[in-house]
């Protein structure tokens, strides 16, 4: 048996939703990407039973349900009463009303035909749409190094519409890199990588504007070639380019999706400055280089860094768009041979010399300064006992 | 006992063995029998003074030993030990 619902009119509506009212509208995707009321929290009636506790855990919030004309929001009105909801008003009208009282709707940047097109099995899921396809365009991202990881990568991120691609790369292509390295090809031997990547963009979609730096990422410009960008991709072959990114995008607030590749292994993270660990969280030190040879001279199954290079490019995705649960604190480790991936869990140091609480407010200050790319190794004692934090389980070398 | 899985960086260290089984009663432990069986191992795990290197991090159940116990951490039947040295490889 339906209870009573009680109606509102739109400036009404108005004047509660700026008091602090939550307005639900309970219409379809397309007609929220055609336009929508600022600040209204989009759940299609369809979904309105299931979404809703997550969206207003409290069932006494006062709620204004709203649809098109008001028809919907009137059934789902009804719903979250008999749902437990004590303090729901149905806007009378819809949001046809709300626009014929002259009142504001937000409407997204729209998509050009051929956007609509190209960009239509996006446009089909509900997580991006309209909205999010816009968002992926107005994007920009960073490659550092348009090498195994940065191949694949820099291909899916450019074909998903990503508007700006930066591509970092001091290198040329060799015949070596063509067992993984997809975006260069044979006719192209020779030429500068960030002219090769470049083509292969622009061949791919248009709507990419590819911003090239053919320049090592060094101490001295690390700091310029990343300002601007959304996310940053990691996929450089050392580790003092490596902690030279991170102590760089943790200053500038960028993440950086992380990944390394070792013959048929891989490990994958996400970086949010401050939300989570750091590189240096991570990897404190740097093992010598005799330990930890790169691709060139232990060898790597060209598939490896594909799989981890578009791991990294679903991470750039979900960071850009907002979804999902990008691998903060957490890394993936892929074992090819195994066929498995692991999953670990990773804290924030409270003495990482980067992203430390302390080292926060040095650098706020003006005061930080960056720890050398390579430190000292500070070993984990065998004989000591070992403490929380990650300070006392190693001892001063 | 327990079961320390080595990544391929260490397994040309350890006969190309891939995941070990241990008796050792915390991490520390683990980790000498470990090294006691392949002391090729020695080199990439321990430092000249015989201390495990920092930049091998150490995991047990998914979780970085440094926020538990250290090389203390207590480990218990069928626990799963992963060593894990930094990599950079990327191009």
């Amino acid at each position: 048996m339906p209870t009573a619902i009680r109606e509102i009119s739109p400036p009404e509506a108005q004047a509660r939703h700026a008091a602090g009212a939550t307005l639900i509208d309970v219409r379809e995707q397309v007609e929220w990407d055609a336009g929508h009321i600022p600040g209204a929290v989009f759940i299609p009636l369809g979904t309105l039973e299931q979404g809703i506790a997550a969206a207003v855990p409290d069932k006494n919030t006062e709620i204004i349900m709203q649809c098109r004309s008001g028809a919907r929001s009137g059934r789902g009105t009804d719903l979250l009463q008999q749902l437990g909801y004590t303090n729901v008003v149905n806007m009378a009208g819809g949001i046809l009303q709300w626009q014929a009282d002259g009142l504001p709707v937000e409407a997204p940047e729209s998509l050009t035909p051929a956007q609509q097109s190209r960009y239509s099995r996006h446009l089909l899921i509900p997580e991006v749409g309209t909205a999010g396809q816009v968002k992926l365009l107005e994007s920009k991202v960073l490659l550092i190094g348009a090498g195994g990881l940065g191949s694949p990568s820099a291909l899916y991120l450019a074909a998903a519409g990503v508007g700006t691609i930066g591509i970092v790369d001091f290198d040329v292509v060799e015949a070596s890199n063509l067992q993984r390295q997809i975006i260069h090809s044979t006719e192209r031997l020779g030429v500068k990588k960030v002219d090769s990547a470049r083509k292969s963009i622009e061949a791919l979609n248009p709507d990419v504007n590819v911003v090239t730096y053919d320049e090592m990422l060094l101490a001295d410009n690390v700091e310029r070639l990343i300002a601007g960008y959304d996310v940053i991709l990691d996929g450089t072959d050392t580790f003092e380019t490596r902690y030279l990114l991170n102590d760089a995008a943790v200053a500038a607030g960028i993440p950086v999706v992380h990944a390394s590749v070792f013959r048929f292994e891989g490990q994958l993270t996400t970086f949010v400055p401050y939300e989570g660990p750091c590189y240096r969280c991570l990897y404190p030190t740097p093992p010598p280089p005799e330990l930890a040879p790169g691709c060139s001279v232990a060898g790597v199954l060209g598939v490896v860094p594909g799989i981890m290079g578009l791991l990294q490019s679903n991470e750039v995705l979900k960071v850009v768009l907002g979804i999902g649960e990008p691998l903060v604190g957490r890394l993936l480790l892929f074992d090819a041979l195994d066929g498995t991936f692991s999953e670990l869990r990773l804290s924030r140091d409270p003495n990482c010399p980067t992203c430390s609480d302390e080292a926060r407010a040095a650098r706020e200050r003006g005061e930080w300064k960056a720890p050398a790319a390579y430190g000292a190794d500070q070993p984990f004692a065998l004989g000591s006992i070992g403490a929380l934090g990650g300070q006392a389980a190693g001892r001063p070398s | 006992m327990s079961t320390v899985r080595l990544p391929s960086v260490l397994r040309a260290n350890a006969n190309g063995e891939r995941a070990i089984e241990v008796d050792g009663s915390t991490i520390g432990a683990a980790v000498q029998e470990l090294v006691g069986r392949h002391p090729a191992l020695a080199g990439q795990l321990l430092t000249p003074d015989g201390d495990l290197h920092r930049f091998v991090n150490v995991y047990l159940n998914g979780q970085d030993v440094r926020y538990l116990a250290g090389l203390d951490t207590p480990v218990g039947d069928r626990d799963e030990i992963r060593l894990l040295p930094a990599i950079a490889g990327g191009s």
